[in-house]
């Protein structure tokens, strides 16, 4: 099998070369995730208003054409130009033509994980168009020359100190200074220069009205409002899977997105833009790149009701101990896992394999997508389609011979009960892939089945 | 054109429509508490003072703030002195303002969030551009939660609007929460009634 990466459990080996590391990762996005439990339990309505949630995303999916149609026609009436790329070449396109019609040649951006999916940045560099990423974290990644780790915190990866000196390289300030705050205040400074001088701002959508053609953009640094309002353009890019259908719904999830995100209330700015400021101009890209297919698929859909919380990726065992750049993708996670391989099967077979099917992502969503049925169905399915490892698929054979026949499956517990007492260093090397940053567990004397015998009353 | 074929993918793809949910049970009928909305407020790094007259908004700013000497504001009854001519330009006239003044239409008691539109603001970038930002909100206007909010602003009416909860912060280097990232550095909210 040929593929453009290294699969995820590659990559998630190299992150593992360095145990404390993982420790912090994983330690880091825990602490998130309790967070966002605590501020879950402070609402006696969660669980209703998760509910409420996926429900009228279900609505939205089943008449998704009609709202986006009322999105557009309310949208233009607004003043905005509506624009649609059927994928991410034509939406790169799209925006490069505006970026060519002002002729400007660097602009800001704030955060959009649809312009990553598209590979914006690269795009418009080859093009010799600069983008400047303003939230602090895609920032740091994109002095870093990287992608983002983290949907929502973007350089959960890095440590302090080389923040300080890709700061140090990059923006001046002192060798080995690593305090955030110190930092942050030089990033402030830094932007700023580029808010005022850039004449063109991109911004990303979390939601978008049907009803009233508005968009509603969360930040919690006022990047997003520092860039659109100071910009003569204002060009919002967004999935067509970001529709919702009426103003109140933004009360059900701007109550659930913080909240789920990192344990905050809600974000420091939820803006409403709904019509250009006098004199600008506003553009909406609509990007499909593979939702109108994902919509088609019955066991898959429901990804399409993500809202970008992040929250599936903190709780995720797989996740926080193998990093987000292990994922390959622009999303990473669980739910990067169930909507990669919609673009790509053959590139993205892996994912839906990077997971314990353990549940808890399922149990955060806050608009309940079943995310792990979802990866054990892509398992199916990427199987069938033939885009597994045959070593995968043998082994997998092999388990349903031994699982399928008692006798055989007790002779081959007994073995290897045996040979694990007996001769650890059989499966305690290197050639056990389940060796690898793990201590193989004690064998019992008896088996589960021959203690029952014995102790059943 | 790609809008064609878009839409005609999903309209054939589409799954069959359900029914809305209906909102109502999440939906309060009284008002919010004040003093929860404060609390919330004070969590998120802002401040809030309890004020009865536009009259003391000057005193605590001179007590509270050492950085702050070009002020502006939308109502001159909030800040005596503070600059009232400041709408004309693109909003970059505002890049070296220390504390904005506005008012807000009203706070949320369950995320300490305030309601700000562009017909009270005038100039949109204000909130964000400004060093420190200090909001005037009536303490009987405190809603309770998210979907009183929003029936309160009903249908909207002007091209912008923003919940702003506490000052511009960012967590993304390891994790520790910076006030002032790219918006205000502070928020102070004075709560008249």
């Amino acid at each position: 099998m040929e593929q453009k990466h290294k699969e995820h459990s590659v990559l998630a080996e190299a992150f593992n070369n360095n145990e404390p590391r993982v420790n912090w990762h994983d330690e880091t996005l825990w602490w998130v995730r309790q967070k966002r439990d605590k501020m879950a339990w402070t609402l006696p309505e969660w669980e209703e208003l998760r509910e409420a949630a996926s429900q009228i995303k279900h609505n939205v999916l089943g008449n998704l054409h009609d709202y986006l149609l009322a999105f557009e026609k309310n949208a233009i009436a607004n003043g905005a130009v509506v624009h649609w790329a059927a994928d991410a070449a034509e939406h790169n396109r799209i925006v490069l033509q505006l970026l060519q019609q002002q002729g400007v040649k660097r602009i800001v951006k704030s955060k959009s994980m649809l312009t990553e999916e598209c590979h914006l940045n690269p795009y418009l560099a080859e093009h010799g168009i600069e983008v400047v990423d303003t939230d602090l974290g895609e920032r740091i990644v994109q002095l870093a020359k990287e992608p983002p780790s983290h949907i929502v915190l973007p350089c959960i990866h890095k440590k302090k100190e080389e923040i300080g000196d890709l700061f140090h390289e990059h923006l001046g300030t002192p060798a080995g200074n690593a305090d955030p705050k110190f930092l942050t205040a030089a990033a402030r400074l830094h932007l700023r220069k580029e808010f005022i001088q850039s004449r063109v701002a991109i911004t990303g959508v979390n939601f978008a009205v049907a009803e009233t053609g508005e968009m509603v953009v969360c930040t919690n640094e006022g990047n997003a409002d520092m860039g659109a309002h100071l910009a003569d353009v204002h060009i919002a890019c967004m999935g067509i899977e970001k529709i919702i259908p009426e103003r109140k719904h933004l009360g059900v999830f701007l109550r659930l997105l913080a909240r789920s995100a990192t344990g905050q209330p809600i974000t420091t700015y939820s803006s409403h833009f709904r019509k250009p400021k006098a004199g600008q101009q506003v553009h909406i890209v609509l990007v499909d790149n593979g939702r109108s297919r994902q919509l088609g698929r019955e066991d898959f859909r429901n990804s399409l009701k993500c809202i970008r919380c992040g929250a599936c990726m903190n709780t995720c065992p797989v996740y926080r101990r193998s990093g987000g750049h292990s994922y390959h993708n622009a999303i990473a996670g669980p739910i990067g896992s169930i909507l990669a391989p919609n673009l790509d099967m053959k590139d993205y077979a892996d994912l839906p394999f990077a997971s314990t099917l353990c549940g808890s992502c399922s149990n955060v969503c806050p608009v309940k997508i079943d995310i792990h049925q979802q990866l054990y169905k892509w398992r199916q399915v990427l199987t069938k389609e033939g885009h597994t490892k045959k070593t995968k698929a043998a082994g997998m054979h092999a388990m349903n011979i031994v699982l399928s026949k008692p006798g055989l499956y007790k002779t081959a517990g007994g073995v290897g009960r045996w040979v694990m007492r007996t001769f650890p260093a059989v499966v305690n090397n290197g050639m056990n892939p389940w060796y690898k940053q793990r201590e193989m567990p004690e064998a019992p004397k008896q088996s589960f089945a021959d203690w029952y015998k014995k102790n059943r009353q | 054109m790609s809008r064609e074929a878009i839409l005609a993918a999903i309209k054939k793809n589409q799954p069959a429509t359900q029914v809305l949910p209906d909102l109502a049970g999440f939906s309060h009928a009284g008002p919010g508490d004040p003093e929860a909305f404060r609390k919330v407020v004070e969590a998120l790094g802002g401040q809030v003072f309890e004020i009865t007259s536009f009259d003391e908004i000057q005193p605590l700013v001179a007590e509270h703030y050492t950085d702050v000497s070009k002020v502006v504001t939308i109502n001159p009854a909030y800040f005596a002195g503070a600059a009232t001519q400041w709408q004309e330009g693109d909003g970059r006239q505002l890049e070296h303002v220390d504390l904005a003044i506005i008012p807000g239409q009203f706070g949320v008691a369950e995320n300490g969030a305030i309601w700000v539109t562009e017909s009270e603001i005038e100039v949109r970038v204000l909130p964000f551009i400004t060093q420190h930002l200090a909001i005037v909100i009536n303490k009987d206007k405190i809603l309770p939660t998210m979907h009183d909010a929003y029936a309160y602003i009903g249908a909207p009416t002007t091209g912008f609007g923003a919940f702003i909860a506490g000052p511009s912060k960012t967590a993304d280097i390891e994790q520790s929460l910076v006030l002032g990232a790219h918006g205000a550095k502070s928020l102070t909210v004075f709560m008249i009634g």
